[in-house]
């Protein structure tokens, strides 16, 4: 199977048929339940926070609070959303980047070379697939606070570097893109085989990497239990585990009521990097998808 | 090419010495463990040891009298007889017998009518259904917490309205439900582009020649589409089990919106939470997460082993 997003064969398809309306309703209907939570968030970070209990949900109130929220949002609690914001880019980066790159070297050396338990290490990184990333959440908690490691982002970042799927994809994906015969090629040349992989191998399997890369990415920006645990100090918090913090504090009686629109305006800021981000590698991570369900 | 072919070509290529050859051929071994060594370095540190360290501490108890005793397996014992623990499982599992179905059903569904190009303006659907995946999972609970909710939700104003009695999404009878729904928001769209990237993948030939036999477009999604992506089907499946049973941020972020609705033991992770943190039992809650990966390892391979013999046997 290759990898391989629409083939022009299949869009003339949809051209012959008139369009079924019941399914054309159908998916209309959905599409208002998939947006419309969105839809709501977005209207709702116009308003004051009076606005959001005396105006109607899912219309604007008269006056556009907007600006003035993200101002308070930057404000609050001296600034920490920003902190925050900048915690999460920086863990998510990190996390993302060099959990690819590990994955990249690893599924290459499952593609490319033949050696003594081979499937049995393989094996064991699939298996690893299974068993749920919460489950590590507590033990890690233990092992950190044990070595010191906690209220720090390395907490976070460390543990996120191994990432077993990035691994399995990286492997596919090295398979189908990489040809023998280039590495054969410049084995003959003289070539070392790390300079073959960063030379040669890595501009072929790019594609994938940057599919790897985008839903490491994803996993850490939206990571919430393990920095829960292992994080303590409010101005080390991830966006995740902030806004969660706002939005307890928020229910409490008292001044902490006008937090409901800034939880509902960081949700918006918190939000906006990622769908920017999947709508403009939509190639790649379409991609991605047809890639985890190759093999099943 | 095999490691054998690839020495023959380098020695063929000159007339290497002794030691040299021997080095290289030491290289050689050596090089994929080299590639391999930043992942298995990270794997043995991150994922082995902190299993086998909670496997080692829940065999222990630690009292501030006494210091620390070996009581060998007690706390898998105590946890096969702890009701909360049980109801937590419970708890998971209606969840998962809701939810799963109910997701990977429209999944299926809309790439199936996507892929038969019975519907136009495909990538619109694409898109809009996705979009909720690139919400942060705290955020979409929060995000449906306050939809939800009884003071601003849009739900209840509507109610309101039109004079009828708002429904109460947060107490314990609709939470899960209300966090099943979360859920089916937040992945239904996932899932579908796995399937319909598997859909994709099955040469048109195959339907053209059911065209020719006379198949209807129900008939062809019936008998040729659908089974052909069960393996991306089932895939998607597994994962949601494995999400299912470690489910947490969604119960723990409607803890704070709506407190009354459901116990701290709600879901296993988050009676492994509040044992760690508000009752300090890190032994027993070790030995919680630790019961947890097992289970959960287990399901998923045994559910990807009829797969894998299903398959071979086709």
């Amino acid at each position: 199977m290759t990898v391989q997003t629409l083939s022009p064969v299949r869009k003339n398809k949809s051209r012959l048929h008139a369009g079924n309306p019941v399914a054309y309703i159908i998916m209309s209907v959905f599409l208002v339940y998939f947006l419309i939570p969105l839809v709501w968030l977005f209207i709702s970070s116009t308003k004051t926070n009076a606005g959001l209990f005396s105006s109607f949900g899912l219309w604007f109130d008269k006056s556009i609070n907007i600006i003035q929220n993200l101002k308070n949002l930057f404000a609050r609690d001296g600034g920490a959303y920003g902190l925050w914001m900048k915690n999460t880019a920086i863990y998510a980066i990190n996390a993302a980047l060099f959990s690819t790159i590990i994955s990249a070297l690893a599924g290459y050396a499952f593609a490319q070379y033949r050696f003594k338990g081979r499937n049995l290490l393989f094996g064991v990184v699939l298996a690893s697939v299974f068993v749920p990333a919460t489950a590590f959440a507590l033990p890690l908690y233990l092992l950190e606070s044990k070595a010191g490691l906690t209220d720090s982002l390395l907490a976070i970042i460390l543990p996120s570097l191994v990432n077993p799927f990035g691994v399995y994809l990286m492997r596919i994906y090295t398979e189908q893109a990489v040809s023998q015969d280039l590495i054969d090629a410049a084995r003959v040349d003289g070539a070392g085989e790390f300079r073959i992989f960063v030379t040669i191998v890595f501009r072929l399997i790019a594609p994938g990497f940057v599919t790897v890369f985008l839903f490491a990415f994803v996993g850490a920006w939206n990571n919430f239990f393990l920095p829960l645990l292992v994080l303590s100090k409010s101005s080390l918090y991830p966006l995740t585990v902030g806004l969660a913090y706002w939005a307890g504090l928020a229910t409490q009686p008292g001044n902490a009521q006008v937090l409901y629109i800034l939880v509902i305006m960081g949700s918006v800021v918190a939000i906006l990097p990622l769908m920017v981000v999947f709508l403009f590698l939509q190639r790649f991570w379409q991609e991605g998808l047809s890639l985890g369900s190759l093999k099943g | 090419m095999t490691l054998s072919e690839n020495s023959l070509r380098l020695e063929s290529q000159g007339t290497p010495r002794k030691n040299n050859y021997s080095w290289s051929r030491f290289m050689r071994k050596a090089t994929p463990f080299l590639f391999l060594s930043p992942f298995l370095i990270g794997f043995l540190v991150f994922m082995v040891y902190p299993l086998i360290y909670a496997f080692n501490l829940s065999l222990y108890r630690k009292q501030i009298i006494g210091g620390v005793t070996f009581i060998g397996l007690s706390n898998y014992v105590k946890s096969f007889q702890d009701p909360s623990f049980w109801e937590g499982i419970r708890n998971v599992l209606v969840f998962g017998i809701i939810q799963i179905p109910i997701m990977l059903g429209l999944a299926l569904l809309f790439a199936t009518l996507i892929d038969s190009g019975v519907v136009h303006r495909v990538s619109i659907f694409r898109l809009g259904y996705f979009l909720p995946f690139a919400v942060p999972n705290v955020v979409a609970a929060l995000i449906w917490g306050y939809f939800y909710g009884q003071s601003f939700g849009p739900i209840t104003q509507l109610a309101n309205a039109l004079h009828l009695q708002p429904p109460v999404f947060l107490n314990a009878q609709g939470i899960i439900p209300s966090i099943a729904n979360i859920s089916v928001w937040q992945y239904t769209g996932y899932n579908m582009l796995i399937i319909y990237a598997a859909m994709k993948a099955i040469p048109t030939e195959l339907y053209e020649a059911a065209k020719v036999d006379g198949a209807s477009e129900w008939q062809i999604a019936w008998n040729i589409r659908i089974p052909l992506v069960m393996p991306a089907i089932l895939l998607t499946f597994i994962f949601s089990i494995i999400g299912t049973l470690q489910l947490f941020n969604e119960p723990s972020v409607l803890n704070t919106v709506a407190p009354t609705a459901m116990d701290r033991h709600f879901t296993p992770n988050l009676y492994v939470y509040n044992l760690a943190f508000a009752n300090k039992q890190f032994d027993y809650s070790a030995a919680i997460s630790f019961t947890l990966a097992i289970v959960t390892a287990a399901v998923s391979s045994i559910v990807l082993f009829v797969i894998f013999r299903r398959e071979a046997n086709q």
